[in-house]
């Protein structure tokens, strides 16, 4: 396995770096764009996503396993994140019968 | 090797806007976990063989599968309706524009840092990710233990029917 | 040695505070005549130390010295250290304050006996000498003026006494405003002062004065503007009208304060200040012309007035007068002579007009009073003493001094003698005019009052027998050499007056007994013609002022001045400042600050639609945010 050739050694780490912050970019995209809550819930899951690939690229291009460990417990986050968002979704869906995310205006200061 | 790069790029970005394109929701779960496998692709091209292995699992494997089961069981599956106003689709795109011009200008603006290390490509494989992660950093593998824990206790008590109290 | 000096100086000038301490904080403990035993006594202490100091200097073992106890302002280039000078000059005036001070405290015990607030009269009575001592004893201006202020407080609060009354309230209040105009000038030439000679000192200021030629313009301007400041305090034309209304405080006050010592302050001030004014000719003239003037003025105003102490209060500003025209002739010495009579009979006057009010119960109309020289003997007598004095008749002491300042001014311009000759002798005619309608003839009051006519009790009259003592002796301390004498004080004030003048004059000494004799002849004439208005024919003046012909009405209208001062000054101002009132207080001020909270409330309800609780606004904020700070941090670095 040693011999493989790992990609950064061709590729430029800026490369990785671009497609990462391309990545991230329609993950916000994607939350400002939509109403639908579950959509949202998953570009989050893109954005994370992003992330986690730049830490690898990193992990690669320092020869460090820190990246790749940081990567993992970023993982173990998105899972559990997940999880609740999902619990908070269906709750809303039980309230108000929609996953309208702009029907959601509690924190309004009502005057 | 740099032809697979940008095939597997490619195919990354073009899923990642059929995410927030769709009109259907489950188009776009199936197009995020298509995402999720070029980012695994990704994983492997970068000798990160562990991470790739364990990200199509727990992504593709369990937190996808979730959105599915909620999709179908909530029953969201409905065409998406029309945005409440132009300005705010434009005013995201632009915004979203932005965000990606300055995280780019910021990079170039950026000066290197030097790689100390002797290149070592092995770092990915599992047995040495493994020792590091069980010698180095321990503490936070176990202390992840909790994290799962609360959000497990969150998930039931945020799932639970409303009888009696009301949460 | 110096030690002593000292320590005694610092004891002159702790006695009156401690008894203002005491009498403010014990006072309303203090049964009966307690607080005013404690307040004469510290007086007297203050003058037994005094007297030591009198004594040393007089025989030689301590001489004048600046005594230094440290800084009192250390900032820069400015450095006034607390400094007392102990001279000639500031000993004779020390003397006269606790001297005098003394026997008026004595005697209020008696006549303000059975007030209520006695306590703080007392107290305030001390906090007066106390500032006056300090303004004698400093040895910078800075200092002086720190006195200056605090009897000029003292006189407020004292006028005010009886605060009950409006009137009284209003006449503090008038004293304190003129006294603060003339304290404005007072303070520009100080600080002109200090941008000339770069210190407050009298020995540095006079030191560096030699070096100055006379008619220097920016000495003339600082001679003035003290000069305006000595106006203020000292009842001069124009800030005069303060002082007659100032008589609506208790007699003891008038006597102490007006008569005696802070209105005397102007005068010190000046020939402390003589090495500045030696090298202006023109303030000189200023102060003479102002001086002469002032006697004049207010003499002619006191002889139609009916009102016991304001006929003694004018009396008061024309002898200051007389005290500002022998400054103006350079003739230093002089003036302080005239100074020290003055005090002696003027304090008498006013302490005999208050017993005869005290006995009258409050009557200060000399129109209702008459024939009180049987039934107050002793009032009388010392009465005539003080008046005497004060016209100028021999061996009186008044004649000393008024003598000298006439020869001087005869010395400088015959027609200045001529305006002194005219005010001495309407300073007579007045004066007996007074001492007539109130003591003989007959009784013309109501019956009831003069039932209880009574000699004033021993411990008001011994302080007045006392002065009366020293009004007619006090001659004896400055005889001039024309009639053999030694010209003591004058000798003694020597060594503190830059203008070493001469204590003969040039003139001859038949030219010298022509004067005094024709200014004595028409003295008699004067007293004799008085006589003959008031007891021979026993005019009584007019109830009614408007019944007076033209000349004579004006005259006892005070010649308008104050309704002139009213119209210049007080209507333009009130008018001032209700405008002011109505536009920059109402209008600009209130509404600006209105506005201010107006916009607050304004901008939180606009502000306040952000806050809508729509996620998806907070999410593009968090967005903009970011791309925001990114962007500062490449455009920035």
């Amino acid at each position: 396995m040693e011999k493989v050739t790992s990609a950064i050694q061709v590729i430029p780490v800026e490369y990785y770096m671009y497609i990462s912050f391309a990545l991230f970019a329609i993950g916000v995209l994607g939350v400002l764009y939509r109403r639908n809550t579950i959509i949202i819930l998953m570009c989050i899951e893109l954005m994370l996503t992003s992330v986690n690939l730049l830490f690898v690229a990193f992990s690669a291009y320092h020869s460090d396993p820190a990246g790749q460990v940081f990567v993992f417990l970023v993982m173990l986050v998105a899972a559990a994140e997940v999880a609740v968002g999902l619990s908070i979704l269906v709750m809303m869906k039980r309230k108000i019968n929609s996953v309208d995310i702009d029907l959601l205006s509690r924190l309004k200061d009502e005057k | 090797m740099i032809v697979l790069f940008y095939l597997i790029t490619v195919i990354m970005l073009v899923s990642a806007v059929m995410v927030v394109f769709s009109k259907y929701p489950v188009n776009s779960v199936i197009s995020l976990i298509i995402c999720f496998l070029a980012v695994a692709g990704h994983y492997i091209l970068l000798n990160a063989q562990f991470l790739a292995v364990v990200h199509i699992i727990v992504y593709t494997g369990a937190i996808m599968v979730l959105f599915l089961f909620v999709l179908m069981l909530m029953n969201l599956n409905s065409k998406v309706e029309s945005q409440r106003s132009v300005l705010m689709k434009i005013a995201a795109v632009v915004s979203c524009g932005l965000l990606f011009i300055v995280l780019v200008a910021a990079l170039k603006r950026s000066f290197e840092i030097p790689v100390d290390k002797p290149f070592d490509n092995s770092i990915g494989l599992v047995k040495n990710l493994g020792r590091v992660l069980f010698s180095d950093f321990l503490l936070p593998f176990e202390t992840s233990s909790v994290l799962f824990l609360s959000a497990m206790i969150g998930a039931v008590m945020l799932g639970k029917k409303d009888l009696k109290t009301e949460v | 040695m110096n030690c002593i000096m000292e320590i005694i100086t610092v004891l002159i000038l702790f006695f009156p505070l401690a008894g203002f301490l005491v009498n403010s904080f014990a006072g309303k403990r203090l049964k009966g005549n307690l607080s005013g035993i404690i307040a004469s006594t510290s007086v007297l202490i203050s003058f037994v130390l005094v007297f030591v100091l009198f004594i040393r200097m007089l025989t030689g073992t301590g001489s004048s010295e600046t005594i230094s106890f440290g800084n009192w302002i250390n900032a820069g280039n400015l450095l006034v250290p607390f400094e007392f000078r102990i001279d000639p000059l500031s000993v004779t005036m020390m003397l006269i304050i606790t001297g005098v001070g003394f026997l008026i405290h004595v005697y209020s015990i008696g006549y303000m006996k059975g007030d209520e607030r006695i306590s703080v009269f007392f107290a305030n009575m001390n906090l007066f000498t106390f500032a006056m001592l300090l303004l004698v004893s400093a040895a910078n201006y800075l200092l002086l003026f720190a006195g200056w202020e605090g009897v000029g407080l003292c006189s407020y609060l004292l006028i005010g006494f009886w605060f009950k009354n409006d009137d009284n309230n209003y006449a503090a209040r008038k004293a304190f405003v003129m006294n603060r105009i003339g304290d404005l000038g007072f303070l520009l030439g100080l600080i002109l002062l200090f941008v000339q000679f770069g210190s407050f000192s009298y020995d540095v200021i006079s030191a560096k004065a030699v070096y100055i030629l006379p008619g220097n313009m920016l000495i003339t301007l600082i001679s003035l503007l003290l000069l305006a400041g000595a106006i203020g305090k000292s009842a001069q034309i124009p800030l005069y009208t303060w002082l007659p209304d100032a008589m609506a405080g208790p007699t003891p006050v008038s006597a102490l304060i007006h008569a005696a010592t802070m209105v005397t302050a102007g005068i010190y001030m000046i020939a402390r200040s003589d090495f500045l004014f030696i090298l202006s000719p023109l303030a000189l003239i200023v102060v003479l012309i102002i001086g002469t003037f002032t006697a004049i003025f207010a003499a002619s105003i006191g002889l139609f007035q009916n009102d016991i102490k304001k006929i003694l209060a004018y009396s008061t500003v024309s002898q200051l007068g007389f005290m500002f025209m022998a400054l103006g002739l350079g003739a230093f010495s002089t003036s302080v002579f005239h100074l020290t009579v003055h005090a002696f009979f003027k304090a008498l006057l006013f302490l005999g007009a208050g017993s005869v009010i005290h006995s009258l119960h409050g009557e200060q109309d000399i129109r209702k009073m008459g024939g009180l020289k049987k039934m107050m003997p002793v009032t009388f007598l010392v009465f005539l003493a003080a008046t005497l004095a004060i016209s100028g008749i021999p061996p009186f002491s008044g004649f000393f001094s008024k003598d000298e300042i006439l020869t001087r001014a005869f010395h400088q311009n015959p027609a200045i003698w001529v305006a002194a000759v005219g005010g001495a002798l309407i300073t007579c005619f007045y004066m007996f005019r007074l001492l007539y309608l109130t003591f003989y003839g007959n009784f013309r009051g109501k019956e009831h009052v003069r039932s209880e006519i009574h000699e004033s009790p021993w411990i008001m009259l011994v302080p007045l027998i006392f002065l009366a003592l020293f009004s007619v002796a006090g001659g004896l301390i400055n005889i001039p050499e024309l009639f053999g004498g030694n010209v003591l004080f004058s000798k003694f004030l020597q060594p503190v007056f830059i203008n070493k003048q001469t204590i003969d004059n040039h003139l001859d000494k038949y030219s010298e007994i022509l004067i005094m004799s024709i200014s004595l002849i028409a003295l008699v004439l004067i007293i004799y013609l008085a006589y003959r208005e008031y007891v021979q024919k026993q005019r009584i003046p007019v109830n009614d002022i408007n019944t007076l012909p033209f000349f004579k009405r004006i005259i006892a209208r005070k010649y308008y001045i104050d309704e002139l001062y009213e119209l210049l000054f007080e209507i333009p101002f009130r008018w001032l400042s209700e405008k002011l009132f109505a536009i920059a207080e109402l209008k600009v001020i209130d509404n600006a600050v209105e506005s201010i909270g107006r916009i607050s409330l304004l901008s939180g309800r606009y502000i306040n639609r952000i806050q809508n609780g729509n996620i998806r606004l907070y999410l593009f904020a968090m967005v903009a945010g970011i791309i925001i700070i990114f962007f500062i941090n490449l455009i920035a670095f």
